[in-house]
């Protein structure tokens, strides 16, 4: 008897666990609504989106928006998992270029050319991180650009009495000085691989030729064997001894606190990280600068990328609603809104910099060449992003040279990079 | 006869859920990685049936065929160090808790402690103490006087692999000296005394009659340390990250297996045919090589 009693309580107890979670839902549901699901990698600005939401909900009554954000390491493995389960969101925030191929050319998304027309006003540089390189449609409303910069701590300028150099020669200096006045010249350091990709990103261009060697190898007229490529690779060789003592144990998280705790003068990274310097360190005065050129007078390139987008579901229900708030978010408001409240770039038409440290990133991207292993080479496996962070590694500790690194760069490219097979 | 038919309704009541667990998470995904590994993949959606083409790749192209091979010399170097080093002394540690050394009971007790501890958290920790300017091992060196000793640890190709295993020995160690150890009290006392009273010395007595007696112990540490060396994931996703950085000096077949099938952060993307490929030869290494061991070893075994 008694035994019957206890499977009947653990029955009961597990149905209610199964019920109950429907019960809350139909307590938040309104059924006159049509609802739309938003996911995104963004936990950090759940707060953010959700006011922007708000305001699109307050215009548009009929319409109910519902943004979830996953971790950002799990997002594109839950993302896929529910897109082929067919329970995928109706509006999908999207990594860039091979990120939104991942998804694009097996038809998950829908092409919003003919859909949301405001994306004929968005830059050219804006669009290539959402037009799928598969079949040259747009699947994505970018939202915000990223700038690969050399942070320096202006406090430790005033100090040493140094100026912002302009050439290559000029950089070293500040950054012998610092040494010299027992500073860490550079808080970077080799243990992420994905941190050299970046040094590479801000110190490579002015050397390798910036934009025309990105035309002329994603054309397929050169390749990474190139020299100018190559060369450039030797630059990050001089900066070794400017880098903290065992640099190549030093991670991308001890790189951050080696800049906030201002034991390094100088952090060389992306547009992503000022938020968390201020936040961190608000009294210490930081400023950026792109990076230096061979000699006095050159143009000088900053690297800069799509951050990512905005697309919508191809097998969405409410593709007219999914349209309508596609448009709102390609809105100079919409635009306006979340580059003053996530204090990032937008990439959205007409949207003003109030942030001066967002102004000052407009004036350096006057100049602008994109990132060129994220943008022309993680389109399939083993993308360039992969091969170049080991390889750098590898260089950085002398275990090869720089042919090599361009060599195995080159070697796992061309296995699927069309230009190279030509 | 009905209380026959209760019985096995019970033991179908209480097998049934766990019977379920393994179907639905281990026997299912396992097939499941076979067929995979069998198709090509267009991103994220099987595409056309290939055979083994997903297997000639790993094997034969660049760069699959260097990473899977890299990652196999780190596997072996894993189980080398492991069985010379960390079971070595386990087995010593066993024989001194057998020997009832002064504080044997402390000791007892210390030795399988960090057994208990999460990987994640001892990786994470130890990631901390082996942090090149902040991190206490160099801290101490420096204090020591032995500044040139400090090191990269994680960061140096050539220590990356050797700190990481060190860091696996101190949280395991107490595991085989607890199988050994217990190896060791199953031994009939009567046969010690006899051979003492044969006048056997301590090292004969050791290799000749104690060794030979726990041979059993010694198989199932050896047959887990394989397995173990073959699906090292943890401890070096945990310290050296995804990319088995530096240079790939810490990959090992688990990481290279996670980053093919699931993408690296950010800067991979999935290979699903080709990871599960990766996969189906993790599988196929632990069954062959732990079933070879078991069989081989078993025969060594000693009756009394």
């Amino acid at each position: 008897m008694k035994r019957k009693i206890a499977i009947y309580f653990f029955s009961v107890i597990c149905l209610s666990m199964a019920f109950s979670n429907g019960q809350n839902e139909t307590v938040k549901n309104d059924d006159s609504k049509v609802k739309l699901n938003f996911w995104s990698w963004r936990t950090e600005d759940v707060r953010v989106y959700d006011s922007l939401i708000d305001i699109y909900e307050s215009k548009n009554p009929g319409v109910e928006v519902t943004f979830t954000a996953y971790k950002n390491t799990e997002y594109n493995t839950i993302l896929s998992a529910a897109l082929k389960g067919g329970t995928g969101p109706d509006i999908i925030q999207l990594k860039p270029y091979g990120g939104l191929e991942t998804f694009a050319k097996p038809g998950y998304l829908m092409p919003l050319d003919d859909k949301v027309p405001e994306l004929s006003n968005f830059t050219e540089t804006a669009l290539g991180g959402v037009v799928s390189i598969n079949d040259g449609k747009t699947y994505g409303i970018p939202y915000a650009s990223q700038t690969l910069v050399i942070y320096y701590n202006k406090g430790m300028y005033k100090e040493l009495g140094l100026e912002v150099p302009e050439t290559w020669e000029e950089f070293k200096a500040n950054l012998k000085t610092m040494k010299d006045a027992g500073y860490n010249g550079l808080a970077n350091g080799g243990k992420d691989g994905w941190t050299l990709e970046v040094l590479q990103g801000v110190i490579g261009p002015n050397f390798y030729g910036a934009n025309d060697y990105f035309s002329d190898i994603t054309s397929g007229k050169t390749d990474f064997n190139d020299p100018r490529y190559q060369e450039s690779f030797d630059k990050l060789l001089e900066l070794r001894e400017f880098m903290p003592k065992n640099f190549m144990g030093i991670g991308y998280t001890d790189m951050q606190m080696l800049f906030i705790n201002e034991m390094a003068g100088h952090f060389i990274g992306g547009a992503w990280e000022a938020a968390y310097f201020a936040k961190e360190n608000p009294v210490m005065e930081v400023g950026v600068f792109a990076g230096p050129v061979a000699k006095k007078g050159d143009t000088r390139y900053v690297s800069s990328f799509v951050d990512g987008s905005f697309g919508m579901s191809a097998t969405t229900e409410h593709s007219k609603e999914a349209t309508s708030f596609l448009r709102f978010m390609a809105s100079t408001e919409a635009g306006q809104f979340l580059s003053d409240n996530l204090k990032m770039k937008s990439d959205v038409p007409g949207v003003a910099f109030t942030d001066p440290f967002l102004e000052e990133l407009g004036t350096l991207n006057k100049n602008s060449t994109p990132y060129l292993t994220l943008v022309g080479f993680r389109y399939e496996q083993p993308t360039g992003s992969s091969l170049l962070q080991s390889a750098l590694q590898g260089m950085m500790a002398d275990s090869i040279d720089s042919k090599e690194v361009a060599n195995q760069v080159q070697k796992g490219v061309e296995t699927w990079y069309a230009p190279f097979k030509k | 006869m009905k209380k026959n038919l209760n019985q096995n309704l019970w033991i179908a009541f209480f097998t049934i859920p766990g019977l379920l667990i393994v179907i639905s998470f281990i026997v299912i995904p396992l097939f499941m990685s076979m067929f995979n590994s069998m198709y090509s993949w267009e991103s994220i959606n099987r595409d056309q049936w290939i055979g083994f083409g997903n297997f000639i790749k790993i094997f034969t192209q660049y760069p699959y065929k260097d990473r899977f091979f890299n990652a196999i010399g780190n596997n072996v170097e894993w189980f080398v160090t492991t069985m010379l080093v960390q079971n070595l002394i386990g087995l010593l540690f066993g024989y001194l808790l057998y020997k009832r050394i002064h504080g044997f009971e402390i000791f007892q007790r210390i030795f399988f402690i960090p057994v208990l501890f999460s990987i994640v958290a001892v990786g994470f920790l130890w990631s901390l103490y082996l942090n090149p300017n902040m991190g206490i091992v160099n801290k101490l060196l420096t204090d020591m006087g032995l500044e040139n000793l400090t090191k990269a640890w994680l960061g140096d190709e050539a220590l990356a692999t050797p700190s990481i295993i060190a860091v696996n020995m101190w949280r395991w160690i107490g595991f085989p000296t607890l199988v050994f150890y217990a190896g060791f009290n199953a031994v009939p006392e009567k046969v010690v005394e006899a051979a003492y009273l044969d006048g056997v010395g301590e090292w004969k007595l050791f290799w000749k009659v104690m060794f030979p007696l726990i041979i059993p112990s010694v198989t199932i540490i050896t047959v887990l340390t394989l397995i173990g060396s073959l699906n090292v994931f943890e401890q070096v996703y945990t310290m050296a990250g995804l990319e088995g950085g530096p240079f790939y000096s810490t990959d090992t077949l688990g990481t290279l297996f996670y980053r093919t099938a699931f993408g690296g952060v950010d800067s991979g993307l999935p290979e699903i045919g080709i990871g599960s490929a990766i996969s189906v030869v993790i599988y196929l290494l632990t069954f062959g090589i732990s079933a070879v061991s078991i069989i081989g070893l078993g025969k060594k075994e000693v009756a009394l």
